[in-house]
């Protein structure tokens, strides 16, 4: 927006600090979770401020009480969301967007009925097929696998859907003048498009991303070696609701190690963001 | 080279791959179970202990979720051919691991095509009978057993001038006690409970020899119906929704979220699983004690026995001979008492075995721990009879949901207690009906 | 919506096309039919046997008033959560795409929170809103006096899944909108503030309209979370309850198939929903795009 007037600016300052108060908010309270007894946490007396125990729990979790909980390295476990992540991530804009560019740049017969086939997998989450599903992976040999985590969850259309919004607007006026150049369209994507759709790129990464971080039904049911599981299945481990006793402080520091990947990811694209702002001066 | 010389060679190339042949190759038991943190040790440290105790077999266990994702995972896995060989259930879905005759191998034939030994008699009655057939044929292995009983707080006691070492024994001291410490300062809570249906229903009725259900409670066929609108249960709702409306009861929830209010100090008299222990042990920071759960001293039988919680061990069908005789060893391995003795006094699970309560009992255990015996003689004290031995009830997961949601709506005054349990009998047969329609083919 | 630059050739669309197609056929087309194929069973958890029983199924969960309750819930729910995540989202965006100082470290701050992994933040929810030991629960008793108890209270159990939903969804709107909002070429405001409009004038006018394609996906997307993919914070947090007051369709799916108990009942619950949903999809591609600006 144009420089506004100071005041609207301090408008500004404040809904954004009451949104990061609503939004931040369990946030903080994990982080100050992960600094207190584990007592103090599950009698619900736990005070809003940091505790003592920042180092005690920290280094229990790194080097004692997540292994003795979940039996897999922190850093297995880790290893193996991020691999799930970034899979599922770049897989899915990767095929999305050329899917979405053929819906919108060609003509040809049964061309919506594509589009729709697409879109209907929007419409039924895994959990809810999940018993076929798992059959089909376990027939194709795939459990226990990176392919097997990753592949179904590459299915639905969301990317297909945003990039198909996307494309419709771009301005017409840039196909021609490629064309004029005696661009294909293979090139006008790569030249053109593909640079263009920087910041949703951007978007869809973080989301596809933490999507994947955060699986928890999935991975549960498709990996049973121990050199599979996931850092979430590893911290709902710890959470137990059956009679034993949760070890409050380690589910928090292993919850807030576990946000720094995706926190980083956020980080990262936010630069892109402001790299897209730039770019897209048309 | 010589002749000599080659075949010398040859000999010793020869006994260095006879050498390097490996011996039989481990075969593989795989366990999907539910535990997590101490107990999930403790079924790490059983399948090293197995493992190294011989060299045939190798116990893998998995973590495969809660309870439900767990079974979840095993019924997904049956219908993908890829079952583990142990799957760890919990009491509630016993009657869907029943009705399925091809998917599940019961344990007593396990045993004895193993050739294993295996006397039933040595079992504990009241927490193998839940998992046998009216013959007392086993069906599954029991593993992890707990039962119900009433926590105190016996500070709050000394708070309100009650008897710290006299805890309440029937309803109506409870009630009694409880507006006693409401009045004394415990104004959110004078006493309440965990899995609100397991206690209020199903343990309501074993305790007090009521059925829940016809047919020993669904333990002999699957055209059951239910019976918890009687009277009695009624009278119970009834005395709970009069005292919850100023929280001398009050409502905790449908699991076990609510147990903090007990160790935090909140709520003076609070009923759960007797596994609550090592929650207390650590959370609480008052002195507390264990009791046996209340009872109307007019109803006549009662009390008789408590029902036990918690999950066993299914062995899946469809695997081979030489895998069952694994199983079988693990089984037997499992069973021993020192074993047992160990299991129990780490965990708060209940012994199996009658030698192994027996053993505990000697070395002196419960005098030095007082009230780690209230689970077993709330649970061993007089013999089952059909409406104690335990429930066997398909879609039990939904069931208790129907019942809950009826619970709450008497709770909340929406209903009248008679029609809650009412419409709970109502839905829950329902529910049964569907589910015969799908075993008995 | 039809764009006039097109490309003629014939067989390049469909190879670009096949990647998505052979996934979405694999994974979910042939497990979606088996699941409205098991809609017409009646089978035990194992499917050890199974009754073909036409549309008895459905005729049990259309008879069923619980699954009528559920309606309403679910309508109550994602007109909350939709209407309340997208609006605060928007307006969250608009204030930190501004020049103002700090605008990256808020953008950060209002982003990360979506990294919480839903099964712990249901938990976290959970533990401030538990009705005595919660911290904001003792803040709502002790300050406005109100006996804040989701567990017996089917308005408070509704209030208490709205919130944790929406807050979920903020995050993620928030991200869409600023994506949104950073590529509307600067020069066009420039160019309307040169004009003399006002900063509310220049939002309704201009910006809103341009950002019609990111509004419109985000509408469909969170129509279709809120019907789908909260079911994981319900279950965290109040089983569907009390009384069947937070259960919306799809967790009625969720629960109703889970352990095998009732998989007839619950695929064809889920055909029903399924059918909804396009529906509702398809109305709003219908009617809401012919509003969206391209």
């Amino acid at each position: 927006m144009v420089q506004g007037r100071s005041y609207s600016n301090l408008i500004a300052h404040i809904a954004l600090w009451f949104g990061i108060g609503i939004v931040a908010f369990p946030v903080y309270l994990t982080l100050v979770a992960s600094t207190h007894e584990a007592s103090a946490i599950a009698n619900g007396n736990m005070p809003l401020w940091f505790g003592d125990n920042f180092l005690i729990n920290y280094y229990k979790t790194l080097f004692v009480g997540s292994s003795k909980s979940t039996r897999t390295l922190v850093s297995t476990m880790m290893l193996n969301s991020l691999v799930m992540a970034l899979t599922i991530a770049i897989g899915k804009i990767a095929i999305s967007i050329i899917s979405a560019y053929a819906v919108v740049y060609f003509r040809f017969p049964f061309r919506m009925g594509f589009f729709w086939l697409i879109f209907v997998t929007l419409m039924l989450p895994v959990e809810v097929r999940i018993f076929p599903t798992y059959k089909i992976v376990a027939d194709l040999g795939l459990l226990d696998s990176y392919a097997g985590l990753t592949i179904p969850l590459i299915a639905s259309a969301t990317a297909t859907l945003l990039f198909r919004q996307f494309f419709l607007t771009i301005p017409d006026e840039l196909v021609e003048a490629s064309k004029i150049d005696g661009a294909g369209p293979l090139r006008f994507f790569w030249d053109t498009v593909v640079p263009l759709s920087r910041t949703n790129m951007a978007a869809l990464f973080v989301i596809l991303f933490i999507y994947g971080w955060n699986q928890y039904l999935w991975p549960l049911l498709i990996t049973t070696s121990g050199d599979m599981q996931t850092i979430v299945i590893g911290i709902k481990k710890m959470i137990t609701i059956t009679d034993a006793l949760t070890e409050w402080d380690v589910v928090m520091t292993t919850t807030m190690l576990a946000m720094i990947p995706p926190v980083a990811v956020v980080i990262l694209m936010q630069h892109w963001f402001v790299k897209g702002l730039v770019d897209t001066e048309k | 080279m010589s002749t000599r010389r080659f075949f010398l060679g040859a000999a010793a190339s020869l006994a260095l791959l006879a050498g390097t042949v490996p011996a039989q190759a481990q075969i593989e038991i795989h366990w999907w179970h539910a535990l997590t943190g101490a107990n999930n040790d403790v079924v790490v440290k059983l399948s090293n202990d197995f493992n190294a105790s011989q060299k045939e077999y190798k116990v893998v266990p998995s973590y495969k979720g809660s309870y439900p994702d767990t079974m979840n995972a095993g019924i997904a896995a049956f219908r993908a051919g890829q079952s583990p060989h142990i799957l760890q259930v919990f009491e509630v879905g016993t009657a869907t691991m029943m009705g399925a005759k091809g998917a599940i191998k019961p344990v007593f034939d396990v045993m004895k095509e193993s050739g294993e030994k295996f006397d039933p008699s040595a079992y504990l009655p009241a927490v193998a009978g839940y998992y046998s057939t009216s013959k007392g044929e086993m069906l599954s292995m029991p593993f992890n057993s707990s039962t119900a009983i009433m926590w105190y707080n016996k500070d709050a006691f000394k708070k309100a001038n009650l008897d710290p070492e006299k805890p309440p024994k029937t309803w109506p001291e409870v009630f009694d006690y409880a507006k006693k410490l409401k009045a004394a300062g415990y104004s959110t809570c004078g006493v309440s409970n965990a899995w609100g249906t397991w206690l209020l229903l199903e343990q309501f009725s074993a305790w007090h020899n009521l059925p829940i259900a016809t047919k020993a409670n669904g333990m002999d066929g699957f055209d059951t119906e239910l019976r918890i609108n009687s009277p009695t249960h009624v009278r119970l709702l009834t005395d709970l929704v009069a005292l919850q409306k100023d929280k001398t009861y009050d409502y905790s929830g449908r699991t076990n979220n609510g147990e903090g209010r007990f160790t935090s100090g909140e709520c003076p008299i609070f009923m759960t699983s007797s596994g609550f222990f090592g929650n207390v042990k650590a959370n609480a920071k008052f002195d507390f004690g264990m009791s046996t759960l209340p009872y109307y001293p007019d109803v006549a039988g009662a009390p008789q026995n408590s029902i036990i919680g918690g999950a066993s061990l299914w062995v899946m069908g469809g695997k081979k001979a030489e895998e069952y005789k694994g199983v079988a060893k693990f089984f037997t391995f499992l069973s021993d008492t020192d074993r047992q003795a160990w299991l129990h006094k780490e965990s708060g699970y209940l012994p199996i075995t009658k030698a192994a309560y027996e053993k505990v009992q000697a070395e002196g255990f419960y005098k030095a721990n007082p009230g780690r015996d209230v689970p077993v003689i709330q649970m061993a004290g007089k013999p089952p009879t059909d409406n104690s031995r335990g429930l066997r009830l398909g879609s039990l997961v939904q069931i208790r949901d129907m019942w809950s949601e009826e619970l709450e709506a008497a709770f909340a005054g929406t209903k009248s207690p008679k029609d809650a349990l009412d419409a709970a009998v109502a839905r829950g047969n329902a529910a049964l009906r569907q589910f015969e329609r799908t075993v008995t083919r | 919506m039809e764009k006039r630059a097109i490309y003629s050739h014939k067989l390049l669309p469909y190879l670009l096309l096949l990647p998505q197609m052979i996934v979405v056929i694999v994974f979910f087309y042939f497990p979606a039919s088996q699941a409205v194929y098991q809609s017409f069973l009646l089978e035990d958890a194992f499917g050890l046997h199974s009754e073909f029983v036409w549309f008895e199924n459905f005729q049990h969960v259309l008879s069923d008033p619980d699954y009528w309750l559920s309606f309403v819930v679910t309508a109550i729910f994602s007109v909350s959560v939709a209407g309340l995540s997208l609006s605060l989202a928007l307006f969250f965006a608009v204030m930190a795409d501004g020049q103002i100082r700090g605008a990256n470290a808020y953008k950060t701050l209002m982003i990360w929170p979506y990294a919480v992994a839903p099964a712990v933040a249901g938990v976290l929810w959970l533990f401030m809103f538990q009705p005595s030991l919660g911290i904001l629960a003792q803040i709502i008793r002790d300050r406005f006096g109100v006996d804040w108890n989701p567990l017996l209270n089917s308005t408070h159990a509704m209030l208490l899944v709205i919130m944790a939903s929406t807050w979920k969804q903020i995050s993620y709107n928030f991200l869409f909108f600023l994506a949104g909002l950073q590529s509307i070429p600067r020069s066009v405001i420039e160019a309307a503030a040169i004009d003399g409009a006002s900063a509310t004038r220049r939002f309704w006018t201009i910006i809103f309209p341009l950002l019609s394609p990111t509004a419109f996906f985000l509408l469909v997307v969170n129509v279709t979370y809120v019907f789908f993919d909260t079911f994981g914070i319900i279950d965290t947090m109040t089983g569907g309850g009390p009384s069947q007051a937070t259960s919306t369709l799809v967790y009625k799916v969720y629960n109703d198939g889970r352990a095998g108990s009732n998989l007839g009942g619950s695929a064809a619950q889920s055909v029903i929903l399924m059918i909804i949903v396009v529906g509702l999809t398809a109305i709003q591609f219908k009617y809401v795009e012919r509003k969206v600006h391209y």
